[in-house]
Order: structure tokens, then C-alpha cells, then sequence
């Protein structure tokens, strides 16, 4: 097993290295003149030389990805375009609060999930579990952005001034000094993982249902109850968990388009921002993040997997 | 499987690979349409392309005119208003489908296209083609889809074109993998060995041989792919880095007219229906259908 767990972490740390070439590639090693392509066509010829300078333009694209990979790893993020700040300062909060919305919606999206996933399966072919299903299907056709609309239609217009559609924080504040404005973005994101999370728990829970060990605690007089949770959730639950991960991973993403709908101060809507700005600086540090973040919860899912799942854990490979 | 290892097999003459058969897809049609689930998808899909290549002929006035006051209310200027520049809200929705649907099927068509090429090449070919191929798919795979995307737009700027190749591209790790996995049980199986032992081109086999046997899994994923790419376009013209004004779209529509949603709701509230349903439609049709794949599967 720790040999499958070096070559996994091994192999993440390739394609992260992968990723930064990919990264740098896209945003630096333009054909033509990067620093015009940033700037645009009108951009003075001072600006461009400066900004030529600024990014080791005159060098070889490999010494350009070298010296930039170097300050990287020596937490230098380089000065956002836009904002003249280090990146690093510009991202900092912003990476707490992207990281608080995602930690609310994962602490909610999960139980809640599991537990709908196990009353389905409970509830198997009667007429809420087709209900649901047929829910939760359509819940997860929509792209997140639909969600947050009509989130805000519903809560946050005079129809029911209930919830702020736009979460202001302000500045130096952090998200969970201000709760109101977490709810709508945190609701998006929940709406959107539940039902990948809650089918698979209702899929593998119909099995576990079914198998012999159910059926002899039901025959040895278990309450219904205490088949259904002592015995047979704790052995439906490795696939629930193998997605609940996945769908962490998918909300690094998620957290762009949601945070663009509510303005929320994070490195989703830094990210728009940024590309809308033409901000090459934050676009890499952003774009690197977020793969990373990908990368590594990737990589926890495949252990977690590994450590659930008996079978795996003694294997060779 | 008993065949004796001493007695060597007579040489085995090609047969064409035991693809689907007309009956089988009429069966497979019949037990998807059985189901309500994929009749309402199926009815929400095709009432969505209606409006899409119909609604343009219908539309009362021109998608870019200035007809009316800015966000005029629905009982100003009938039906549905005016958008946050005065133009008719019912004429730029109708107008706006084609682009969404036009972009996504384009994109989907190009990743499933690619994903098949390297999928079904990663089965055959085993060995160090299929490790380099699964690597480089995990690179792409590391950024979620609409990041990869981003940082596409910020090298080159947005565009139509640009947007359909990326959104294309990122879907073909995720289609090669699951095709790959599809057409691995295939490769092993007796009508490939023998194509091969008779020495038929490499391309041959895998288009002629695994591709027709791989077709219900590449048909999920297409209406999967196409779920998805419906969703990752309206969000990117809806954040303003994919088709640019003054287009008329649902994605673009709902950002422009968002800030005024509190007393002209419906420059926002049609086009969001419209994606919703667009999405729901073809979601519930692709489970339909794989439900009806798995019901065959298990000899119904």
C-alpha cells in the first residue's frame, strides 16, 4: 500500500509540474508579442517594453518558465497588472473566504446527501424515492449558475427580500464575520454536488439492502432503525465518500461561476476578474491554485478509497 | 470457453465484429422511450430546439433594435418588456438559443470525437501509448473544465470559435477514459485476435472491430457531454468571455439584464427557464437511455 500511495503522490507531483508548463504555455508563451497580446493593440511602447521587462519576455521560453517557475517556489507571485499589488496579498483573503464557502457548503452538502441517499434507497420504488430521483437527475443537469439565479430570484429580490443577492463584505472583513452573505453562495454550491453525492448513496445503499447480513439482522429482530444504520450504512457508505471527495475537487471549480453571481470576494470571482482584466499574473497564481487544490483532493479521494476499502489495502500494487 | 489445448484451432476466418444489430437498436430505442423520465427529456429537448431554430423567424422585431425605454416593464412594451438597453426581451430570447445550442453540440461533437480517437487507441495499443495518452489526459483533467477554459480566453480573447475548441478539448480526457475502460473488455475478445492474426490494419480494427462495439457507452457520453457543454457555455457567455454583445444569447442576456431583476425580470427569468429546461431535457433523456443500455445488457 505505501508503495501505490509514493507512486500516486509521485505521479501528482508530475502532473503538477505538468500543469504549471500548461499554465505558463497558455498565458506567457504566446506566438508573437506577449506583452502587446496582454496589453492590447493601443497599448504605448513604454508599457509594452516595461511590461516585456517585467516578464523576462527577451529571454528563451525555457529560462522565461525557469525563472518564473523558480519565483513561484520561492512564494513570489509576481504584481497583479491591474491592482499593481503583489498577487499574494491580492489572494490572500480572498483564498480564506473561497475556502470557508467551500468548507460550509461540503459540512452541509455531506450528511445531508448521505442521509437523503439512505432514505431513497429505504424508500426504494415508492412514489417520493421516484420523486427524487427524477429530482435530483434534473438538480444536476443545472449548470451552477442557473442555480444562483434563481436562488437570487427567489430570496433576493423584492419578492422576498430575504437574503442579500450580492455579498458585499467589506473590506479587511473576512466571510465568517459575516454569515448573511455566505448563505446564498454556500445554497448554489450544495444545490449543485447533492444529488451526484445522494444517487450514488441511494445506488450503493439499494445493494447493502438487498445482501444476506441485512436480511439475517432483520430476521434476528433488529429494530429497523438499527439495521439500516449500524449494519447497513456503514458498509454502503465507501462510494458516498469516494464521491463526496470527487465533488470537493469539482467545487474548486464550482466556486468560479458562483462567485461571479453574488460578487463574492473569492479566487472564483478573482479569477473572471482577472481574465476579464487580462491580469496575467493573478490568472497563473489562480489557475495554479485551484489545480493544485484539484490535484491534492484527487489524490486524497484515491487514499481515502484505498483506506476504506479492505480488499485494496492489503493488495501488491 | 472449452476449447482443448492440444487440438490447434482451425485458422480463424475474420468476422465481422458482433455489433449491434438493426433490432437490437429498435430494442434499445423502444426501452428508452418506454420510460416517462426520458419522454418528458426527450419533450423538453425538442421543444428547446424548436424555439431555437424557429424562434427567429417568429420574432417581432429585430434581437438588436432599440424599440422601447430601458428595462420597460411587460405592460409597457408587450410581452415580456425591454432588456437594460431598451431592445425586446421576447425578440432576444427567441434569438437566443441558436448560439448555446449551436456552440454546444460543435463542442461536444469535437471532445467525443477526440475522446473516441483516444480512448479506443489507448485500449489497443496498451503498453506506453496508453500510459503517455492517460498522463497527458491527467494534465487536463487537473483543471477543472471552466479554469482551463479561462485561461484559454486570457491567451487568446474570447471567441466563439476559441470557446467551441476548448470546451471540445476539455471534454476528451474525460470521454477517453471511459471509452478506453469500454473498449478494454473488447480488445481481449475473439473477432479482434482474429483481425489481427490475418493481419488487418491497425486503424482497421480499431474503427471496424471496437468502435461499433463501444457505440452505447459513446452515445451516454455524448448526451452526457452535451448536458455539460449546454452548462459550461451559458456560463461562459454568462460571464462575458465567450460570445460578445450585442449577440443575442441566454447566457449573455442573463448578465445583462440581471442588476435591473427586481422590476424587469423577465430579461433574466426566460432565459434561465429556457437553459434549465435545455439541460433537464437532455440529462433525463441520456439516463433514460442508459437505462434502457443496461436493461439490454441484462438480456430484458
Amino acid at each position: 500500500m505505501s508503495r501505490f500511495l509514493a507512486r500516486r503522490i509521485v505521479l501528482g507531483a508530475l502532473t503538477l509540474l505538468l500543469v504549471s508548463i500548461v499554465v505558463f504555455a497558455a498565458t506567457q508563451a504566446l506566438p508573437g508579442n506577449a506583452a502587446t497580446a496582454i496589453l492590447g493593440r493601443n497599448a504605448t511602447p513604454e508599457r509594452v517594453a516595461a511590461l516585456t521587462r517585467q516578464l523576462h519576455l527577451n529571454q528563451s521560453a525555457f529560462a522565461q518558465y525557469t525563472h518564473w517557475l523558480g519565483h513561484i517556489f520561492a512564494g513570489n507571485l509576481g504584481i497583479s497588472a491591474a491592482t499593481q499589488q503583489p498577487v499574494t496579498h491580492y489572494i490572500g483573503s480572498r483564498l480564506a473566504n473561497s475556502a470557508f464557502l467551500v468548507l460550509v457548503s461540503a459540512l452541509v452538502a455531506i450528511p445531508l446527501s448521505i442521509v437523503l441517499g439512505v432514505w431513497m434507497a429505504v424508500r426504494r420504488d415508492k412514489a417520493a424515492d421516484h420523486v427524487l430521483s427524477v429530482g435530483t437527475l434534473g438538480l444536476a443537469a443545472l449548470p451552477e449558475f442557473v442555480i444562483g439565479i434563481a436562488l437570487v430570484l427567489i430570496f433576493g429580490t423584492n419578492l422576498s427580500h430575504v437574503l442579500p443577492a450580492v455579498s458585499l463584505i467589506p473590506p479587511g472583513e473576512h466571510a465568517w464575520n459575516v454569515p448573511k452573505v455566505v448563505i446564498l453562495p454556500a445554497a448554489t454550491l450544495i444545490l449543485a454536488v447533492t444529488p451526484y453525492i445522494s444517487r450514488i448513496m441511494r445506488a450503493s445503499m439499494v445493494e447493502v439492502l438487498e445482501s444476506d447480513y441485512v436480511t439475517m439482522a432483520r430476521l434476528k429482530g433488529l429494530p429497523n432503525r438499527k439495521v439500516i444504520w449500524r449494519h447497513a450504512v456503514p458498509n454502503a457508505i465507501v462510494p458516498a465518500i469516494q464521491v463526496s471527495a470527487l465533488q470537493l475537487a469539482y467545487m474548486a471549480g464550482g466556486v468560479v461561476v458562483v462567485e461571479f453571481v453574488f460578487s463574492y470576494p473569492g479566487i472564483g470571482s478573482a479569477l473572471v476578474d482577472a481574465v476579464g482584466n487580462r491580469d496575467v499574473p493573478v490568472v497563473q497564481a489562480l489557475a495554479l491554485i485551484i489545480a493544485a487544490v484539484y490535484v491534492v483532493v484527487n489524490l486524497g479521494a484515491d487514499v481515502i478509497t484505498i483506506l476504506v476499502t479492505p480488499r485494496l489495502r492489503t493488495a501488491g500494487r | 470457453m472449452s476449447t482443448s489445448v492440444l487440438t490447434p484451432e482451425p485458422v480463424p476466418v475474420p468476422q465481422p465484429a458482433p455489433a449491434m444489430r438493426q433490432r437490437q437498436w429498435t430494442v434499445l430505442l423502444r426501452g428508452t422511450l418506454r420510460q416517462w423520465r426520458a419522454r418528458i427529456g426527450l419533450t423538453l429537448f425538442l421543444a428547446m430546439v424548436l424555439i431555437a431554430l424557429v424562434g427567429p423567424a417568429i420574432a417581432p422585431s429585430s434581437p438588436t433594435a432599440f424599440v422601447t425605454a430601458p428595462n420597460a416593464s411587460a405592460s409597457l412594451h408587450g410581452p415580456f418588456g425591454g432588456d437594460s438597453l431598451g431592445r425586446d426581451v421576447w425578440s432576444r430570447f427567441l434569438n437566443g438559443g441558436r448560439s448555446v445550442l449551436g456552440m454546444s453540440l460543435a463542442a461536444t461533437i469535437i471532445g467525443v470525437g477526440l475522446g473516441l480517437v483516444i480512448g479506443l487507441t489507448a485500449a489497443y495499443r496498451k503498453g506506453w501509448v496508453d500510459e503517455v495518452l492517460m498522463r497527458i489526459s491527467d494534465v487536463f483533467m487537473a483543471f477543472p473544465q471552466i479554469v482551463l477554459a479561462l485561461l484559454l480566453v486570457t491567451a487568446f480573447g474570447p471567441s466563439v470559435g476559441l470557446i467551441i475548441l476548448i470546451v471540445g478539448i476539455s471534454h476528451a480526457p474525460r470521454v477517453a477514459r471511459v471509452i478506453r475502460g469500454a473498449a478494454q473488455q473488447v480488445v481481449e475478445r475473439d473477432f479482434v485476435k482474429a483481425a489481427e492474426a490475418v493481419g488487418e490494419p491497425r486503424s482497421r480494427i480499431i474503427f471496424s472491430e471496437l468502435l461499433p462495439n463501444v457505440i452505447s457507452p459513446l452515445m451516454v457520453e455524448f448526451g452526457l457531454r452535451l448536458t455539460y457543454s449546454i452548462g459550461l457555455i451559458a456560463a461562459l457567455n454568462f460571464i462575458g468571455d465567450g460570445i460578445q454583445p450585442p449577440a443575442s444569447d441566454w447566457g449573455l442576456m442573463i448578465n445583462e439584464n440581471r442588476l435591473a431583476v427586481a422590476f424587469q425580470p423577465w430579461g433574466v427569468v426566460l432565459p434561465v427557464i429556457a437553459i434549465a429546461l435545455l439541460t433537464i431535457g437532455t440529462n433525463l433523456l441520456t439516463d433514460g437511455f442508459a437505462r434502457a443500455v443496461i436493461g439490454l445488457e441484462r438480456g430484458e
